[in-house]
């Protein structure tokens, strides 16, 4: 039966999200915007109370770790599934409505889990699992082309140790995780198919910090450069296959993606949400009254404005649970993931700006947050890939082409 | 500058005068223009009212204790994007019925401004004004669906929505009448929707001005009596000409405030007038002004309590409709342009293979399917008995806006050829329009 609902399940996990937001996220939201690089004390402590509550259940899903794999209760008598995706996305809105920024510097909540639990295999859930990871992607010449990363991974016969030579740039969360998926080549010429994910410990030597990046937003959350030197690591460290499969190679690390990427449209509905409540107050304050009847030229010009971002809100918002949806029901969600991306990264980026020209003064100063959400929300149009990655995904899908007829 | 200026004011008023000569009906007399062009003129001139149609006399053949209401459903568990069976199945049906039947009579019923009588009664075979009524009056659903009508109007609009809105005016009615009216007025009408003959008939609610804001209607009720005394002008009526029964939105003067109310018109009737008012798109509806000059209306004519509660309702209900059929357009439109860039070659090379022309697929489809999401959203809670006011004026906003996009960029896609009548986009861009446009008429 069509139901839209935020099932009745997931409320308590939402409003327990909800008071993490308010009391320790909105609390020092401007406190790590202007001491970039300083490391959020406050979230240690956040971390151990989320560990006990995951026992408990409760905000099981609050984090990246659990999409993948549907798995809990919740399963109709007629087979239709609200699992972990749907409960990850729902936590992250909320938290990500507190601060995008220091979600994504939430110990043990990196998206590198993410990865780790589409291909890891079960000794290697076994050994990662419930740490803190982070992804090593993108290089200085190879950003949404992940394709076309140089970094090497040899196999070191032996002493049975894959050997990693390169550069990754852009790793969030890269200096404080315990470790590093990082994304390497087995063999140059044999292209997408030999791109493989490798586990890093964090203290590995070959591993070398280069620096952190000054940031335009979500400063709260560290972005580093690294350069890996002989970066020796066991070759058990390598997730999924070590062959080389021309066939499923590269869509087995892509996979990744279709779980991740409905993650990040959910962390820029929370922002735009954040947004609109506070410019709601704000125009409420001001006079304006919103009236959902009205036709849109039968209100105030402000009014009208806001039912037009609040519309598109809720079509980048459902789109989000569809994809996130679909997950938990095993349906292939390539193309649902990739919609809910772009029209999320952009719409939730057009909200914030547009949130701070209407509230003028007060919306671009730093006595609010508007100007903050503005400048944090632009990373969820960029990273997972960006809006534009997104649009060449859906519209492959759609007009049937391979990535060598629609470049 | 002020010479300029003088030039300016020269030309323009010798402009005026040549359009004051071209318009002069004397020189017609002179036999000085092109007969054609006159005809033309002439027809887009002149306004042709006519009466109502004098239809079949409504009266009870039962009496009913109390009137029938749907339940509600109530909240559902699950979050779930899953018809139930019988939606799928109806679904299927219209779909097919609309690409088979409507699709390949869209063009003719748009240049006629009318839909065939024939398709008119084969859609009434798909049961569209049984929907809404409840089971115990002949209805053919148990429970309060929105979502069923939503799912049928927009397979029916995937054919034209033209042809679908003048299919499913008469079920905006019959899902009217079950949801407001008391046990006398569904007795009275009820019984002809859920029959053999479905009467045409249709809910009024525009009227012909910029700005119109349906809280606010020109359209004035007076009581008289026991009863009511209609005048006003409703514009954009579909199957205005054929309909033989209307639901008639009009401000009750005589409250402090003046209120909106609907009224239970039996087309024949005294004062009543039908004018032709052809528009941009949605022609195969055969849209038109119904005038009301002191129509005199029993006291049982007026439908609900005259809340203004009862009037946002009718008004949401409608909006989702014309969501409804703008989804079904949009979705005509995607499934069109995309074989077409794919095949049509420029530069040595599918059109498609240009990011330019992809993008705008996807985002077709990324816009699409968030109209159609929060259409099938608010629906649900429709059915569900939450509120929705909200709900539905988001999805209103998204099909006026995204689904003209959607329009326009259909037709942006196919560059000029768009533009001609050899492809649909053209009428898809016109019909689109519609649903920022359009109240009352499609209750869901």
């Amino acid at each position: 039966m069509i139901n839209l609902e935020t099932p009745k399940k997931f409320e308590f996990l939402v409003s327990q999200a909800h008071q993490v937001a308010t009391e320790i996220f909105r609390s020092n939201s401007r406190k790590y915007d202007a001491d970039e690089h300083s490391y959020p004390k406050e979230l240690d402590m956040l971390a151990a109370v989320i560990d006990g509550m995951n026992e408990g259940g409760a905000l099981s899903g609050a984090g990246a770790g659990g999409v993948g794999e549907s798995n809990g209760s919740g399963k109709a008598r007629d087979g239709n599934r609200n699992g972990s995706n749907m409960a990850s996305l729902l936590g992250l809105v909320e938290l990500s409505w507190g601060d995008v920024g220091l979600l994504l510097t939430m110990p043990r909540q990196g998206l590198g889990q993410a990865a780790i639990a589409a291909v890891a295999n079960v000794e290697q859930l076994k050994r990662f699992g419930g740490k803190w990871a982070a992804m090593a992607i993108t290089e200085p010449e190879a950003g949404s082309d992940s394709a076309a990363i140089r970094t090497t991974a040899t196999l070191d016969e032996k002493t049975g140790e894959y050997v990693l030579n390169g550069e990754k740039i852009f790793v969030t969360a890269g200096d404080r995780a315990e470790l590093i998926v990082v994304w390497a080549t087995l063999d140059r010429n044999q292209g997408r198919a030999a791109i493989k994910s490798f586990v890093v410990e964090r203290d590995n030597p070959g591993l070398i910090l280069e620096r952190l990046e000054h940031k335009l937003g979500i400063r709260a959350s560290d972005t580093a450069d690294f350069r890996l030197e002989d970066c020796r690591i066991p070759k058990d460290n390598l997730l999924g296959s070590p062959e080389i499969e021309p066939k499923r190679g590269f869509a087995g690390v892509m996979q990744t993606f279709d779980n991740t990427r409905p993650l990040v449209a959910g962390m820029a509905i929370g922002v735009a949400r954040a947004c609109l409540e506070r410019t709601r107050e704000l125009l409420t304050e001001a006079g304006v009254e919103i009236d959902y009847d009205l036709p849109p030229h039968a209100q105030v010009a402000a009014a009208s404005e806001f039912i037009a971002m609040e519309s598109d809100w809720e079509a980048a918002r459902l789109l989000t649970m569809q994809a996130a949806w679909m997950a938990d029901n095993k349906k292939p969600n390539s193309l649902q993931a990739s919609m809910a991306k772009a029209k999320a990264g952009r719409t939730a980026t057009d909200i914030a700006l547009r949130c701070v020209a209407l509230c003028g003064s007060v919306g671009y100063g730093e006595g609010e947050l508007l100007e903050k959400w503005a400048r944090d929300v632009k990373i969820l149009d960029l990273f997972e890939g960006t809006q534009q990655i997104q649009q060449l995904i859906v519209a492959r899908q759609l007009l049937g082409k391979t990535s060598a007829e629609l470049k | 500058m002020a010479e300029q200026n003088l030039t300016e004011r020269s030309m323009a008023v010798g402009l005026r005068a040549l359009n004051r000569l071209a318009s002069n009906p004397l020189i017609d007399r002179f036999g000085l223009r092109d007969p054609a062009q006159r005809v033309l003129h002439g027809a887009s001139k002149a306004t042709v009212r006519t009466a109502t149609r004098a239809g079949r006399t409504f009266a009870a053949t039962q009496k009913l204790s109390g009137p029938a209401r749907q339940p509600r459903s109530g909240r559902s568990d699950l979050f779930d994007l899953t018809p139930d069976e019988e939606q799928q199945m109806l679904r299927e049906s219209v779909r097919d019925f609309a690409l088979a039947k409507l699709r390949p009579a869209a063009q003719d019923a748009d240049e006629a401004c009318a839909a065939p009588g024939e398709l008119l009664g084969q859609a009434n075979e798909l049961g569209l004004t049984m929907v809404g009524v409840p089971e115990e009056l002949g209805g053919a659903v148990a429970q309060r669906s929105a979502v069923t009508t939503v799912l049928m109007a927009e397979a029916l609009a995937q054919g034209d929505m033209g042809i679908a809105v003048a299919c499913l005016a008469p079920a905006g009615v019959s899902t009217a009448l079950s949801l407001w009216g008391d046990a006398d007025q569904q007795a009275t009408y009820l019984p002809e929707f859920v029959g053999e003959n479905v009467p045409a008939a249709a809910l009024a609610i525009v009227e012909p001005r910029p700005l119109f804001n349906p809280f606010e209607l020109e359209t004035r009720a007076r009581r008289a009596g026991d009863g009511f005394v209609l005048d006003g002008v409703k514009s954009l009526v579909p199957r205005a000409g054929d309909a033989e029964l209307f639901i008639v939105a009009a401000s009750l003067i005589d409250e402090d405030p003046a209120r909106p109310a609907l009224f239970i018109v039996e087309a024949g009737g005294a004062g009543l007038g039908i004018e032709p008012e052809p528009a941009m798109g949605i022609r195969a509806a055969a849209t038109g002004r119904l005038i009301l000059e002191g129509v005199k209306l029993p006291g049982g004519a007026m439908l609900g309590d005259g809340s203004r509660e009862l009037m946002a309702e009718c008004v949401q209900l409608g909006r989702l409709g014309w969501c409804a059929v703008a989804v079904g357009t949009g979705q005509a439109v995607l499934d069109y342009v995309i074989p077409y860039v794919n095949e049509r070659k420029a530069f040595g090379e599918p059109i498609s293979s240009r990011q330019a022309v992809a993008f705008t697929v996807a985002n077709i489809a990324i816009e699409l399917d968030g109209m159609r999401l929060a259409t099938y959203r608010a629906a649900s809670r429709v059915d569900q008995g939450a509120s929705f006011a909200r709900e539905v004026s988001l999805a209103r906003r998204l099909c006026s806006e995204r689904g003209m996009a959607i329009g326009s960029d259909g037709v942006q896609l196919l560059g000029g050829h768009g533009y001609t009548k050899e492809h649909p986009v053209e009428r898809w861009y016109r019909d689109l329009r519609a649903a920022g446009v359009m109240e009352g008429a499609l209750v869901v």
